[in-house]
């Protein structure tokens, strides 16, 4: 199981990657795993802004729709246009081409309180 | 899985190549290989192979099969000859359905009903409670497996495993008892998908010399084992229905888009003759439509719809199909918006999406 050591995580399986004031934000190795092949990903409006928990997106396969959460507050930045016609990147690079949306001005101390890579990996590395 | 799920022959050999196994009708199911959108795909491109020995077997034999056939079923078993099969359902005295099936003709006493897992043993109560004629009703669903073989490299895949000609010998919804791999199987040209293939019927214990075998026919095979995912993505994008989403027992068989199945005027009454005769010359106050979605999103079962604000029916399946590429879906709608073109809405997260009837089916093979 991939699960970068120098992302941060959630325990609804978002991953973030801090610069300065801005994060980039997917779901991680195992989500894509767990949802199988994505079909379709509504992302918000840029300019939009979001509390830590706050419904940020939701990715869908062939079965069910399922909720992705802001892991930290921010306001939307950018959001991977290339998702639309691509979803399935999200399958094959979830922290690479996969990415979902970047955040800017991020409230670091909320950041700080995500779980490491090894704290995730306890979460997860029974399955 | 917690509960005491029922497995298949196959489970071990599904477990073996690492397929996702989820519960569904009380048995522990692969729901995919590989992926939903690749399993999907090699169906419709090449071939796959399913595991649906889940699904219920029930014999109906003796003087009065026929009859006893024709009166709880809604399509004609009359019409039926030695190795022929149709599809059909049972009806209730409201024209509701308890259950849609495929009917086998092996004589005219001897009958085999294929019938959903989710309603194997509810068919085999009320087959019983409803049986006024001379026959048995027997519940032989523990004595077989099945699988199914799908795909436009299906029917050439049986022919070579058997050595025979079958695309000329088994037409479709056809079928004939012969040996596969040493075992003898009841192989007919039916299926689930929108493609042509067999469905196939093995003694139970030997369900898995079959499934392998066929993944052993030739070098370079391009069959692929498919899950209940696909299998669902493939069924919907055929428009096809599934009990539970376009069937129930208290919508008709005319409102479910079966009338093609629903035969008034055959010989003997049948249970909801009345009122499925009426809907079938009148119409019905609601009616099944296929729609695509026009704009960016996913609809799904339950979504209401509306037009112009009001609430006129309802989502009975949805989704993206892989093959299309197209988010669709199955819905059960007032009757007066079913033509083709009528513009729809679909309540999506407290969203409306513009949705749009069209013919239907959504695919189908050249």
């Amino acid at each position: 199981m991939n699960i970068p050591a120098e992302l941060r995580y959630t325990k609804d399986h978002e991953w973030v990657k801090l610069e300065g004031d801005n994060a980039t934000v997917g779901i991680t190795e195992f989500a894509q795993q767990e949802l199988g092949d994505i079909v379709f990903v509504d992302l918000p409006a840029a300019g939009k802004t979001l509390k830590a928990h706050d419904t940020m997106s939701v990715v869908e396969s062939t079965k069910a729709a399922s909720d992705v959460y802001a892991p930290i507050s921010g306001v939307v930045a950018a959001v991977n246009d290339t998702l639309g016609s691509a979803p399935e990147k999200i399958n094959k690079e979830p922290y690479q081409g996969g990415w979902m949306v970047k955040l800017s001005k991020v409230n670091k101390s909320e950041f700080d309180a995500l779980l490491t890579a090894a704290q995730y990996q306890e979460l997860v590395g029974n399955h | 899985m917690s509960e005491n799920l029922k497995r298949t022959p196959l489970y071990e050999w599904h477990k073996s190549v690492g397929a996702k196994l989820v519960s569904f009708a009380g048995w522990e199911m692969p729901i995919q290989y590989s992926g939903i959108v690749s399993e999907h795909n090699a169906v419709r491109m090449n071939m796959g192979l399913f595991d649906v020995s889940h699904m219920g077997e029930i014999f109906v034999s003796g003087p009065e099969a026929e009859k006893a056939l024709d009166y709880l079923t809604c399509n004609d078993v009359r019409s039926l000859v030695d190795g022929k099969a149709q599809y059909s359902a049972i009806t209730n005295e409201k024209g509701g359905l308890i259950d849609d099936i495929i009917i086998y003709r092996f004589s005219s006493t001897r009958y085999l009903l294929c019938v959903n897992a989710s309603n194997s043993d509810k068919d085999f109560q009320w087959l019983k409670s409803h049986n006024k004629f001379n026959c048995s009703i027997e519940d032989r669903s523990s004595e077989y497996g099945q699988m199914a073989v799908q795909g436009p490299l299906a029917v050439g895949l049986v022919e070579k495993a058997t050595g025979r000609a079958l695309a000329k010998e088994v037409k479709s919804f056809h079928f004939v008892s012969l040996k596969l791999f040493g075992v003898d199987v009841i192989a007919a040209r039916t299926g689930y998908t929108g493609e042509d293939g067999f469905e196939i019927f093995t003694p139970w214990n030997r369900a898995l010399e079959v499934w392998e075998g066929l993944f052993g026919v030739g070098e370079d095979s391009l069959l692929e084992p498919a899950g209940l995912g696909a299998r669902d993505s493939l069924r919907l994008e055929a428009c096809l229905p599934l009990y539970g989403h376009e069937l129930a027992d208290d919508w008709t068989a005319i409102e479910s888009g079966l009338g093609w199945i629903v035969k008034p005027d055959k010989k003997g009454d049948f249970l909801g003759r009345a009122v499925l005769e009426r809907q079938k010359k009148e119409g019905s106050p609601r009616s099944l439509v296929g729609f695509f979605v026009n704009d960016s999103g996913i609809v799904r079962q339950g979504d209401k719809i509306v037009v112009a604000g009001k609430e006129v029916g309802v989502v009975t399946s949805g989704t993206k199909t892989p093959y299309l590429n197209q988010a669709l879906g199955l819905a059960l709608i007032e009757s007066k918006y079913k033509e083709v073109g009528s513009e729809i809405n679909a309540v999506v997260r407290g969203k409306e999406l513009k949705c749009e009837v069209v013919t239907t089916p959504f695919y189908r093979r050249t």
